[in-house]
């Protein structure tokens, strides 16, 4: 037993973050706030390139071969990141729909409700549908692939989260069947381990972003992250981020090695945490920020919006909680 | 990272669930929390069976007489120790965790063989002399006094929330012998043996009715020389070392405790009915989930230890989280009793109750506020997070 990151899984990391900060700086996607939406296909293909795609799909398909828990380590980069557009549906096709592993097709992903109407959305949303090349409609057993072109779809004015462009879509189309209950039971649990990664990546980016403030920033003649009371704010931020980061990897590692444990209860109670650690440290981050953090200038409130679209895709939290406790 | 034991790691851990299965029903009846003579005797003939079966100061090196297992090995000696509800530490808590392995670290051979082997099979109990009514968070700013006198130092002061002073031989004493603004600079580490005249122990009821620790009173206490770990002045570095250690595993049996508690809340919530209620389900999930991050933390801290050989700050994080959570399962728990929690005598036959009554309900809410304030304050915590983790500067 050796709970800690493997020298091959570090070295992921780096590679990831390398590749993040020189293609991908907040600068540059920050550029695209007031842009058409659309996803910089040169950049996907890059994060193809690096293997952000096929890194599930076997090394026999043409992939990298690696487990969830190399997944878990490269998407918490992607969200500190702040990466935009659909890489986790994207990922979680790859080796299902051709072209996705590669980078050369697009795939997004949306929940069908069990209960509402046929072809009901409920929210009627989906994001980035202009740069789909396919979407997946995920529900209770069933797993179709619907095409784009087919949905009648309305831009929505104003997205909570600018990145990630929203469009109204009243009836979606049927599809094609791609996946039975097995195949939806396996995308909702690594949605839960690679989304929470994604969180912790985007509460690891606010907590970073609030104790760089709270060193520099002078108040008092001090800077206020001497006084304990933005101490401690940074202190529970580092504690949710900490921990649910240890329950992210702890469910990857859960999926990988059969037998260590319930992989349905760790990774949706790795889901709930990352949720709620991205949402606690958006919050904490633009309070910490004081006056600069409620500006649009300071990015606090980017990592706090995209953390709410992860965990509505993920979520919501509250069916993660009761499903712990059914499963505990 | 890997969560699957070696096949080493599975045979000991084999070995001890055969062990536990054969010893523990031998055990007399467990004493009331309340007969601290009682306890002594229960928890070292607990320490003696573990002794004899080498499974004593697992975590100590060999030579202080230990079996130096590997943390890994620690955590599954825990995890297994409290799977089979085997007895807690106990009396032996401060000899086992806090002076034993300080002595092991800092002690001379004369100081090891004197002191380490009684410790190991059960034979001598320590308690603990570091707080005091002026030095509590701020423990650098204690003020008991001691004057070398010939082969001697003379000691007059207070110590406050010393457990099972009453039953102890020894005492972990932190005494000032620098002057009065040394501070850290001017502390000495002594194991105080506690028949010494002008020792006078009175306890201190706490919020939960009970005595589990009192005010130590010392007046011209003699103290060999001899039994001074370290150098004279050099004691905070000493108790340093100390601290570590109760910040390293020795939390981990309670999140599994908590895990069980949680279940038993839930058959509880089932049987009353709250769990047909959404906000009690979440509450049990969320919970649950946070005390599996907590395991998998517990498991994260070990893993840094067995590469790194020292328990890591991650203690702190783990610690501050556990606390909370502990107080919130206590919460929750009177919420499912209701009025029943108004009692502290067990009310028979209460609808809902058991297998967690509601005397046991309202004593595990009761004594959760403990939990944030003993072994370092959650603010302390947050601000050893602050400045050793994240780099804050200190206030």
């Amino acid at each position: 037993m050796d709970f800690e990151l493997s020298d091959d899984e570090v070295a992921l990391a780096d590679g990831i973050r390398a590749l993040c900060a020189g293609r991908f700086p907040l600068d540059r996607l920050r550029a695209a706030e007031d842009g058409d939406g659309r996803i910089d296909t040169e950049g996907w293909g890059e994060l193809a390139e690096a293997g952000v795609f096929s890194l599930q799909v076997p090394e026999a398909a043409g992939g990298v071969g690696l487990g969830m828990a190399a997944g878990a380590v490269v998407f918490e980069e992607l969200g500190r990141a702040l990466i935009p557009g659909p890489v986790l549906a994207s990922h979680l096709a790859a080796g299902t729909v051709d072209g996705a592993a590669e980078g050369k097709v697009v795939v997004g992903a949306v929940r069908r409700p069990a209960v509402a109407g046929p072809g009901a959305l409920v929210p009627p949303l989906v994001g980035h549908l202009p740069s789909l090349d396919v979407l997946l409609a995920v529900g209770p057993d069933t797993i179709t692939a619907v095409d784009p072109a087919e949905i009648d779809a309305v831009p929505i004015g104003r997205s909570l989260d600018p990145l990630t462009p929203l469009f109204r879509v009243d009836r979606l189309p049927e599809g094609r069947p791609i996946g039975g209950a097995e195949e939806a039971r396996a995308w909702r649990r690594a949605q839960w381990v690679l989304g929470g990664a994604f969180l912790v990546g985007l509460a690891a980016a606010n907590l970073d972003m609030a104790v760089a403030y709270a060193q520099q920033r002078q108040q008092f003649g001090k800077p206020i992250g001497s006084f304990q009371a933005v101490k401690h704010i940074c202190a529970d931020m580092l504690v949710a981020a900490e921990t649910a980061r240890a329950a992210v990897h702890a469910a990857a590692v859960t999926i990988d090695q059969p037998g260590v444990g319930d992989p349905d209860r760790a990774a949706a109670g790795a889901g709930l945490l990352a949720a709620e650690a991205a949402m606690k440290n958006g919050r904490s981050s633009i309070q910490v920020h004081g006056g600069m953090g409620f500006t649009w200038e300071v990015p606090a409130h980017l990592y706090l919006m995209r953390a709410r679209v992860l965990s509505e895709a993920i979520g919501p939290v509250g069916d993660l909680a009761e499903l712990v406790a059914e499963l505990y | 990272m890997d969560l699957r034991y070696s096949e080493a790691e599975e045979k000991f851990r084999i070995d001890l669930r055969r062990w536990l299965a054969e010893v523990l029903p031998t055990l007399p009846p467990k004493p009331s929390a309340f007969d601290w003579p009682a306890r002594r005797v229960y928890d070292t003939t607990w320490q003696r069976m573990l002794f004899d079966a080498g499974y004593a100061g697992i975590d100590w090196p060999v030579e202080g007489g230990g079996r130096a297992a590997s943390p890994v090995e620690q955590l599954i000696y825990l995890e297994e120790l409290e799977h089979a509800h085997a007895p807690y530490v106990g009396v032996n808590f401060v000899g086992l965790l806090h002076a034993g392995p300080t002595i092991v670290v800092e002690g001379t051979s004369e100081q090891r063989a004197r002191f380490l082997p009684p410790i190991l099979r059960g034979d001598e109990v320590w308690c603990q002399g570091f707080s005091e009514p002026g030095a509590g968070s701020d423990l650098a700013s204690l003020r008991t006094k001691a004057v070398r006198d010939g082969d001697e130092y003379v000691v007059t002061g207070q110590k406050i929330w010393t457990s099972h002073a009453e039953v102890a031989d020894y005492c972990e004493l932190l005494v000032r012998t620098g002057d009065e603004g040394s501070r850290h600079r001017g502390i000495t580490w002594l194991a105080m043996p506690m028949d010494s005249p002008g020792i006078d122990f009175r306890p201190l009821k706490t919020i939960a009715g009970s005595t589990e620790f009192g005010e130590l009173f010392l007046d011209g206490v003699r103290v060999p020389v001899a039994n001074r770990m370290g150098e004279e002045n050099d004691g905070w570095r000493v108790t340093m070392v100390t601290l570590s250690f109760e910040r390293g595993t020795a939390f981990v049996s309670e999140v599994l405790e908590s895990m069980e508690l949680l279940r038993d809340l839930r058959r509880l919530a089932r049987r009353t009915g709250a769990f047909a209620e959404g906000d009690v389900r979440r509450r049990v999930g969320r919970l649950g989930a946070e005390l599996d991050a907590l395991w998998a933390l517990a498991r994260r801290n070990v893993s840094q230890a067995a590469r790194t050989g020292v328990p890591g700050v991650g203690g702190s994080v783990y610690k501050l989280g556990l606390s909370e959570i502990r107080q919130r399962i206590g919460e929750l728990g009177m919420d499912l009793i209701g009025a029943a929690g108004l009692s502290w005598d067990e009310l028979d036959g209460l609808d809902g109750a058991g297998p967690l009554g509601n005397a046991e309900l309202v004593n595990l809410w009761v004594h959760g506020f403990s939990r944030t304030i003993a072994a370092g304050t959650s603010q302390i915590q947050r601000n050893i997070i602050a400045e050793r983790i994240l780099g804050l500067p200190k206030g």
